[in-house]
């Protein structure tokens, strides 16, 4: 197997150095290295992050392959920087089953970019009445930890606490999609000032976080494990807090997009802004920010949502909720977080690598960049500012609301295992 | 000069006059022997109706033709919110027609705007009433209406009285006679007005008998009886005790102030049979007028030696 030497990196934004990777691991890091046929890949001034895992990802295999693939899912996830996704269950059929996650697995080993982590689903076809197999499908080679009907929201108090309970056999986590159905229905944005002027469903951020109270309790009561998916309030991020002030064993992850955007944005009635849970006010983003450089939230996690363009390129009431998210990610968390000086690079590996791959026991992944560890690497220029060109993302969907925008750096290269899935911002 | 018309926030309060205006001129053609102008003769007028509404949809049509443009009416049935592919096929199909004007009606909020804003036609947008968003053309005829029977708008009270929150024509009032210098008051049960109504142009009443005597216009909205299965209110009986006009509530207004309601009304629910039918009830007027303002709204938006309505941005939010 060959070798590369990353020369001049600096790990976590510190002092740069050599890393040599070989045989799928870090072999020796310090400066001047050399080996005998090393591949050498020129790193100054980039950062050494380890590789980023996503826990929230819609490959939309199978079923709508016309949006993404696994394939084309994993490739925006390599130039993205991800070494490891999280599939969600939302698929057609329904990741339910040992049989559809082991298939979604496989072709994971065999056309992934990027390792693809099956999330199975809690309940049988997303609809909320009976358990899924949990056990067969943690049992089976793609051995999900991570369960989650999201999508819908397990609204049913008594299923949730079974579910919690249940999955505590295999160490597994419940990942909630916190939204009350009754209070959301006919939602269609942010409940507030602008669905008031715009005359659209309002979702209320109390749909959200009632929810969330309930299954703090609940996973308390049981002694479980809760992971919340996609936080989106302020007032969520203050009931996480309380959580964990609680000592409950609870997670949560945000995404880039409610790290920036505002329902201000919903004015244009323009549908690349419709997306579940919605887009909340400017005291939102900044609860969320905040929770997330003090560690309340644990994770950034995408919530990359593929559509076709005739499910977005309609009426907003029409149109499908969701947005990409994979290949700008890390750049957006560069703007917001670490830009703003709310978190540096070594928070950075922690959020978007190390705390996602323990919350969805990823073996290999979100590790340490040390001697020994699995050279699973991304490297990133934190000075290389690009336009985003919506037809140039390798996502077989065009729905990032970012087209036209400036992020300000780029993912250079990705390692798997020692390999690069992309070297100098392209699939290698 | 703006191509559009989908919301009443669109028109500057000299836009809103001059439609006014126009439209009074407008009115007197209904009492010569020929009642047409070659204005528009040429131009096509389509209206596209994803809902019923045979009032609206014929005022629009009646407007088009005294004004001598071509009309074609297109009555989208049947599209799902589920599978929106429609209206921009729709769309597209009417631009290859040579549409100047698509007048529209949909059940979806902001459907009106993403025809205008999303490239798939070049023509000018009339939202004839989106979802629970707007009716632009609605507000202006109630101005109009008002105007013509107070003798004019500024410092007027207007309270407007009802379901807020699923209504657009009070959405689209709020917005056109703050800007005509009226002081509207909405008044309704709690639940039946917007979480952010607090930052609107309004005051916000949920009590019907202190606003009656001070006020030159109420404004019954239609409530739904479906409304109390999602338990709006608890009952029809509730709500019409609380928020109906009825002869005895009728007799507390000032003795100018006139009894408006954009139709259709549910008799016997916010409005009582004797109060509809009074002499201070504009509901008939408000139809007629509706013809002269939106033949007035055509006229500016396409005879284009006019530039009345939008004028360029800097006039904006004047
Ligand atoms: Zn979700």
């Amino acid at each position: 197997m060959s070798s590369f030497i990353v020369r001049g990196a600096a790990p976590l934004g510190g002092e740069p150095t050599d890393l040599l990777l070989a045989d799928g691991r870090i072999v020796e890091i310090g400066p001047g290295l050399s080996a005998a046929g090393a591949h050498v890949v020129d790193a100054a001034g980039l950062i050494a992050l380890p590789g980023l895992v996503d826990l929230h990802t819609h490959l939309r295999e199978p079923g709508r392959e016309d949006a993404e693939t696994v394939e084309s899912g994993t490739r925006a996830a390599a130039l993205g920087g991800f070494t490891a996704v999280h599939a969600m269950a939302n698929t057609s059929p329904v990741a339910d089953t040992a049989g559809v996650v082991e298939q979604v697995w496989r072709m994971g080993q065999e056309y992934g970019h990027a390792d693809v982590r099956p999330v199975g689903a809690v309940t049988v076809g997303l609809a909320g009445e009976w358990l899924a197999e949990l056990g067969a499908m943690a049992d089976c080679p793609a051995a999900v930890r991570v369960f989650s009907d999201d999508g819908k929201c397990v609204s049913d108090a008594v299923l949730m606490r079974r579910a919690l309970e249940y999955v505590k056999a295999f160490d597994g986590v419940i990942a909630q999609h916190a939204q009350e159905p009754r209070l959301t229905e006919g939602a269609q944005m942010n409940e507030g000032e602008m669905s008031a002027l715009l005359g659209l469903g309002g979702w209320p951020a109390v749909a959200e976080e009632a929810i969330i109270a309930r299954d703090c309790l609940l996973a308390a009561h049981v002694g479980s494990r809760l992971h919340v998916c996609h936080v989106s309030t302020a007032g969520s991020v203050d009931l996480i807090r309380w959580a964990k002030a609680k000592g409950w064993d609870v997670t949560a992850e945000v995404t880039p997009h409610h790290l920036v955007l505002t329902d201000d944005l919903v004015r244009s009635y323009d549908p690349i802004y419709k997306v579940n849970p919605p887009l909340r006010t400017h005291s939102d983003v900044e609860a969320l920010r905040a929770g997330l450089a003090d560690g309340t939230i644990d994770a950034v996690a995408t919530d990359h949502a593929p559509h076709a363009d005739e499910d977005k390129d309609c009426e907003w009431a029409a149109a499908a909720m969701g947005m990409l998210g994979l290949q700008t990610a890390l750049a957006v968390v560069q703007q917001v977080m670490v830009d703003t000086g709310l978190l540096d690079w070594a928070g950075v590996a922690d959020r978007m690598s190390i705390r996602p791959a323990r919350i969805g026991r990823v073996d290999g992944h979100g590790r340490s960049i040390a001697v020994d560890q699995p050279a699973n690497l991304t490297l990133y220029d934190p000075s290389a500012p690009w336009v985003v060109d919506g037809d140039q993302l390798a996502s077989r969907s065009r729905n990032t609301p970012y087209r036209g925008r400036e992020l300000p750096g780029a993912v250079y290269a990705t390692f798997l295992r020692g390999r690069p899935t992309v070297l100098d911002g392209k699939i290698a | 000069m703006k191509r559009h018309l989908l919301s009443a926030a669109d028109l500057t309060r000299d836009d809103a006059v001059a439609i006014l205006d126009t439209a009074a001129e407008l009115a007197r053609l209904a009492d010569r022997p020929i009642k047409k102008l070659p204005t528009l003769r040429g131009r096509t007028v389509v209206n596209l109706f994803y809902e019923d509404s045979t009032r609206t949809r014929t005022s629009f049509e009646l407007a088009a033709k005294r004004l001598s443009a071509d009309v074609i009416n297109f009555a989208a049935k049947g599209s799902s919110v589920s599978k929106g592919e429609s209206l921009k096929d729709t769309a597209l199909t009417l631009e290859a027609m040579g549409a100047d004007a698509v007048v529209v009606r949909h059940f979806a909020s902001g459907a009106p705007h993403r025809l205008a804003t999303a490239g798939w036609i070049r023509g000018s947008v009339i939202n004839a009433g989106d979802g629970t968003h707007e009716h632009p053309t609605q507000a202006l005829l109630d101005a109009y209406t008002m105007r013509d029977r107070l003798g004019g708008i500024e410092g007027r009270r207007v309270s407007i009285v009802g379901d807020i929150l699923h209504s657009r024509v009070a959405r689209s009032n709020v917005l056109l006679l703050h800007t005509l210098g009226a002081e509207v008051t909405l008044v309704a049960p709690p639940t039946l007005l917007p979480v952010g109504v607090g930052s609107w142009p309004c005051a916000v009443s949920y009590d019907l008998d202190a606003e009656l005597p001070k006020s030159d216009v109420v404004m019954m909205l239609r409530v739904q009886r479906e409304r109390m299965n999602a338990a709006f209110f608890p009952s029809a009986r509730e709500y019409s005790r609380r928020y109906g006009l009825h002869s005895e509530r009728m007799a507390t207004l000032p003795e100018h102030a006139i009894v408006m309601h954009p139709g259709p009304m549910n008799r016997g629910m916010e409005i009582t049979a004797p109060v509809a039918d009074s002499v201070r009830s504009t509901i008939v007027e408000q139809v007629s007028n509706g013809l002269s303002v939106r033949m007035a709204v055509l006229y500016l938006l396409l005879s284009g030696s006019e530039p009345a309505i939008g004028r360029d941005d800097e006039t904006e939010g004047a």
